[in-house]
């Protein structure tokens, strides 16, 4: 670990309107990491991950990119946002939205251009888009408007990835094939990939570590390490119970707890 | 057909109303795109407070629309900015003002200023009663407007797409907000002068919507809108001016009507044509 780390998220606090959406958050990602960012609704998840893409301004901590502040990093992070509500009516194809991520903040009408056709169809391929790249972005499943918008977050060739629950609204086998996909362009690509979501399990087979938040408080380290009983209890301040089924992992509120399990 | 291109009304309508249609169907694309067509019609009747304002201050009918619009859109940037779910309440609210506003002047114009005419103008379109010297300002705004959609074509793509996508590569989502609303406000303010504040949405709107059912990219889908904006005014110019005494009686058909019903045909018309073209790329797919 001499290595500078991909990311470096230290002591950050969030409150809004008085309120507390994250505290004292730390962690740290390596080159080319799977980490999963696990945690209910409500926990803080698409806060912490708005202040990493500096969108979200912080009352305590720093975040830095290997070793430098953000917004000078432009570039450095790729992003997959939540929700992107794209109209079966928009005139968009799929190599459009991922030409969108290499020069999309530039000013002017693009040109045609032999090397950005070619960067744009590498893309396409290596998430597995190829056969879509000219159909309408919004008439596409979710599954393949993920892979597009993934292509479109890797093309300005980041070393930090970052998904907010990439895997909601897909059924299990598109959730599989994605969480495959991003292991191996990660891989390929030693792109770091930093990925949140509430189920922790179709991520078990790549998660080099995981960050698990509750009630806007981490616990930071590899799933073994995190996700027991005695972790968790503290995290959330009353009683978990993990159980481990055939590789699977539930986490689920202790029988002590009256007032239940808060999803 | 010669009596037509002789005649310097319809010379100057030609010239004016292309510019103008060009302008509305390369602004309408975006507006439909990013779902703001009521803001485009909200503009058209904040406008028309101007518009028919013009006549008590003595300012040209151009410059009321315009300014009025512009101060519209300023007023729904800063009201709706406070919260983004906003947008539609407070342009709504802005909405039935204007034309409060409107009826009194327009009741004030026939009052005092003696200019029976000014509903008409103000509401439904002057083409045939242009004043040339307008023509040098519909030309500059044309540009201005052009110039913010080429400068800015990727940020407002991207936006509409994405505002957090946007904000990620450091894009000013506000800056492209308001940007987008000045030219929207421009090329609504100009259609009002030509077809008028009621009808002006109508070249907004209609020659983007069909030109999006027929084609998968942007870039063609402004270009097919230019096309048929252009042609509808240009065709609603013509069927205007060959209709005099079609009805009997020494009147033509309202321009603004004819441009209009053509645009809108032309709408009806791609619905036709997009089934065929599923049809045939289905079929280029199985084979």
């Amino acid at each position: 670990m001499t290595e500078t780390p991909v990311l470096e998220v230290n002591g950050v606090g969030v409150a809004l309107s008085g309120r507390t959406i994250l505290h004292d958050v730390t962690f740290e990602i390596a080159a080319g990491e799977f980490v999963g960012l696990i945690g209910s609704n409500g926990a803080g998840k698409t806060t912490l991950l708005r202040v990493i893409l500096g969108l979200q301004p912080t009352t305590a901590g720093t975040v830095r990119f290997g070793g430098v502040r953000p917004g000078r990093g432009a570039g450095v992070i790729g992003y997959v946002p939540q929700k992107v509500a794209l109209d079966p009516d928009l005139p968009l194809r799929a190599r459009d939205v991922v030409a969108l991520g290499l020069d999309g903040q530039k000013l002017g009408i693009p040109l045609p251009s032999a090397r950005r056709r070619a960067l744009v169809d590498e893309l396409l391929s290596s998430v597995g888009a190829s056969d879509f790249a000219d159909a309408r972005v919004g008439q596409l499943s979710g599954g393949q408007q993920q892979r597009v918008l993934i292509a479109h977050a890797l093309i300005s060739q980041p070393r930090l990835l970052l998904l907010d629950e990439p895997l909601a609204n897909l059924d299990i086998r598109s959730e599989q094939e994605i969480v495959e996909l991003l292991a191996r362009v990660g891989r390929e690509r030693g792109v770091a990939v930093l990925l949140s979501a509430h189920d922790l399990n179709p991520l078990l087979p790549v998660m080099d570590r995981i960050v698990y938040l509750a009630d806007g408080r981490a616990a930071a380290g590899t799933t073994d390490e995190i996700v027991q009983s005695s972790v968790l209890t503290g995290l959330y301040g009353r009683r978990v119970d993990v159980l481990r089924i055939d590789g699977r992992v539930l986490v689920v509120a202790g029988p002590n707890d009256a007032h239940g399990h808060d999803e | 057909m010669s009596v037509f291109f002789a005649s310097g009304l319809v010379q100057l309508a030609l010239l004016v109303g292309t510019l103008v249609a060009a302008v509305a169907a390369l602004v309408g694309v975006f507006t439909v795109l990013r779902r703001q067509s009521f803001a485009g019609h909200a503009l058209a009747d904040l406008g028309a407070v101007g518009g028919s304002a013009a006549f008590l201050l003595g300012i040209p009918q151009l410059v009321g629309f315009v300014g009025a619009g512009i101060l519209a859109a300023g007023v729904m940037e800063v009201v709706g900015i406070k919260r983004v779910q906003g947008r539609d309440v407070a342009t709504g609210i802005v909405f039935g003002l204007g034309l409060g506003l409107t009826a009194l002047f327009l009741y004030l114009d026939t009052q005092h200023a003696g200019t029976s005419n000014a509903a008409i103008s103000v509401l439904f379109g002057s083409l045939f009663a242009i004043d040339a010297g307008v023509v040098p300002l519909v030309a500059a705004l044309s540009v201005v407007v052009c110039l913010i959609v080429v400068v800015f074509y990727r940020w407002f793509l991207l936006e509409s797409l994405s505002q957090d996508l946007a904000a990620v590569r450091h894009i000013p989502v506000r800056l492209t907000g308001i940007l987008f609303l000045v030219a929207l406000a421009l090329a609504v303010e100009l259609s009002a002068l030509t077809i008028g504040a009621v009808l002006s949405t109508a070249l907004l709107i209609a020659p983007a919507a069909a030109a999006l059912r027929l084609t998968r990219r942007v870039g063609f889908a402004i270009l097919i809108a230019i096309g048929i904006g252009v042609g509808s005014t240009w065709l609603g110019i013509l069927i205007s001016f060959e209709s005099y005494g079609w009805l009997g009686g020494a009147h033509s058909w309202p321009v603004s009507f004819c441009i209009v019903i053509v645009a809108f045909a032309a709408y009806l018309l791609s619905g036709i044509a997009v089934p065929v073209r599923a049809r045939r790329s289905r079929v280029a797919h199985v084979l």
